[in-house]
């Protein structure tokens, strides 16, 4: 096993202070590791998820080679050969378990954005305090966006979240979070193989969710209720003028919508079982006349977010099995080059793979492919 | 098989979207509409050839529309306004989208029908007052839908028909628009 830096990497150096996991803790698993400390219901933080990550790799006794970082892949005779900075390595088989996260995409109508206007994205923010003075429009309401909205309204700023297509959740439902009822549900046992729009499964955005001990829904409605100004998606920039779409109604219609399905399906599986009474979510409120236009020059905002998405990064993967859009052509995490894998990506065998308590699974299947070929 | 017959061939454009997938430059298309004035604000506007799936293509008949402004405006009227061709374009896209969703998931309609209001200050296009756009302020569509299906379910198809409807997308997004003398 290689890794670039330290165990639990990106853990330690990607994520921002206040960032806890949105699983609780008593589903947060890896094979022969359960949690097993005293608050099962609630979310680790990211200094918690290192410790767990490091617990895990001397359970789990794995021969990890820390601070080597891949340079490149390239095929070999009968297998592959790996650049590093500490020395070349061959291997008949490779399984790519670099992450899905690694690059923070950024739409290129960002280049028209004027330079006196502060750009960031998620994996470089750490904290309220590192920004200047002013107001942040934050673009993306994925739980990343909602989240860093979220942090930057309670620390005083005037925040405007831009909004396109996203996922509304409730953090808890019928007294159960909602990631039990996704466990429980089956919704997350969802097989690649069997979903009928694979491609858009693995591009859904990531829900509105946020793990606090407070176990809140931090939806649009609540964002709203902090004081964030909600406006349409982010279409262009004109003369330091950025112009958003009208479209903000009816991508929260499409995510309410969404919502109540999902949650007519738990109400449907759970009948009869140990869960509280129906519940209800008021639909998610948009002001009569959204701002279309907002002036980067004029001084109301001092910084941009984007929180516009993640990718892979594969530069260094000298395979040809990356598609024109930057992702790795894989069947169930069996990439479409003889001996190697992928672990670790969205929807890669089933919608749990997204989860730590996803990798069991997914590891035994492309395990077995792997040494079935061997 | 399905019994449900909204008369739009599902079937087709799923089979395109297929094709269309792999062959990026099949899917560019140009819509052309070529004007002429008449007098006054009166122009007409006709619609006939277009460009797609790598080649001219003509319509079966050729269209021609006529616009004018109302005597309100002190013009002769003999046509609808510009501005009102707008909302004939967005009801008919997104009539279109709820008719083709419908289809596609199933829904046997009876009758779709909407009412289009644009809100409009013309004090904008008068320069009376230059805090005020030259556009619409706001659009409501209201549709009314007899179908074989719940409300969640025609809610569901006006939402996706918004999601995908090219005038919705061109009306509340911008577009980069060159005009330029010949």
């Amino acid at each position: 096993m290689l890794e670039r830096g330290e165990v639990a990497n990106s853990w330690r150096r990607e994520r921002w202070d206040s960032l806890r996991l949105l699983t609780p803790n008593w589903l947060s698993r890896l094979p022969g590791l359960d949690y097993d400390g005293p608050d099962p219901d609630g979310f680790m933080t990211t200094g918690e998820v290192v410790e767990f990550i490091e617990r895990f790799a001397r359970v789990a006794a794995a021969p990890v080679r820390a601070g080597v970082e891949v340079t490149a892949v390239r095929p070999a005779d009968d297998g592959y050969h790996v650049a590093t900075d500490r020395g070349d390595l061959h291997c008949r088989a490779l399984v790519l378990a670099s992450g899905a996260c690694n690059l923070a995409t950024v739409p290129a109508l960002a280049a028209g954005v004027p330079p006196e206007v502060h750009q960031l994205t998620p994996l470089g923010y750490r904290g309220p305090g590192q920004l200047p003075d002013g107001g942040v429009l934050v673009v993306g309401a994925s739980a990343t966006g909602v989240q860093l909205a979220a942090e930057l309204r309670r620390s005083g700023r005037p925040v405007t979240l831009s909004v396109g297509e996203h996922v509304r959740l409730p953090r808890v439902y019928r007294g159960r979070d909602v990631h039990w009822w996704m466990h429980e549900s089956g919704v997350w046992d969802q097989r690649w193989d069997e979903i009928d729009d694979l491609d858009r499964a693995r591009r859904l955005p990531s829900p509105q969710l946020v793990g606090t001990p407070e176990r809140g829904t931090l939806d649009l409605n609540a964002l709203t209720a902090l004081g964030i100004e909600l406006v349409g998606r982010f279409a262009a920039v004109r003369d330091g003028t950025a112009l958003f779409s009208g479209g903000l109604r009816n991508v929260c219609a499409l995510a309410d919508l969404k919502m109540n399905r999902l949650l007519a399906t738990f109400d449907e599986w759970a009948l009869g079982a140990d869960v509280g009474p129906s519940e209800e979510f008021a639909p998610t409120a948009v002001a009569r006349a959204t701002r279309l236009k907002l002036d980067l020059r004029g001084g109301e905002f001092s910084t941009v977010i984007w929180a516009t998405g993640f990718r892979p990064d594969y530069r260094w993967l000298d395979v040809p099995v990356v598609d024109p859009k930057g992702r790795l052509r894989h069947d169930g995490g069996v990439v479409d080059a003889p001996g190697l894998y992928a672990l670790g990506l969205p929807m890669l065998r089933r919608r749990r793979s997204s989860f730590i308590n996803g990798i069991e699974d997914d590891a035994r299947a492309v395990i077995d492919h792997l040494a079935r070929k061997l | 098989m399905t019994t449900v017959d909204n008369g739009v061939n599902v079937q087709a454009l799923l089979d395109a979207r297929e094709v269309l997938k792999g062959a990026p430059e099949a899917a560019q298309f140009t819509w052309r509409a070529s004007s002429k004035w008449q007098n006054g604000v009166h122009s007409t506007a006709t619609v006939e050839k277009f460009f797609g799936l790598g080649a001219e293509q003509t319509h079966k008949t050729a269209s021609t529309f006529s616009a004018d402004h109302p005597a309100v405006f002190a013009a002769e009227d003999n046509g609808i306004t510009p501005i009102e061709y707008l909302l004939v374009g967005l009801a008919s896209c997104l009539t279109a989208g709820v008719a083709s969703v419908a289809q596609n998931r199933g829904i046997q309609l009876r009758s779709i029908e909407s009412t289009v209001e644009g809100n409009h200050d013309i004090r904008g296009i008068l320069g009376a007052d230059s805090d005020v756009r030259n556009g619409y302020n706001d659009i409501k569509v209201t549709f009314n839908i007899d179908a074989d299906a719940s409300k969640e379910e025609i809610e569901a198809l006006v939402a996706q028909s918004q999601k995908r409807s090219a005038v919705y997308d061109a009306l509340s997004n911008p577009t980069d628009i060159t005009v330029e003398v010949a």
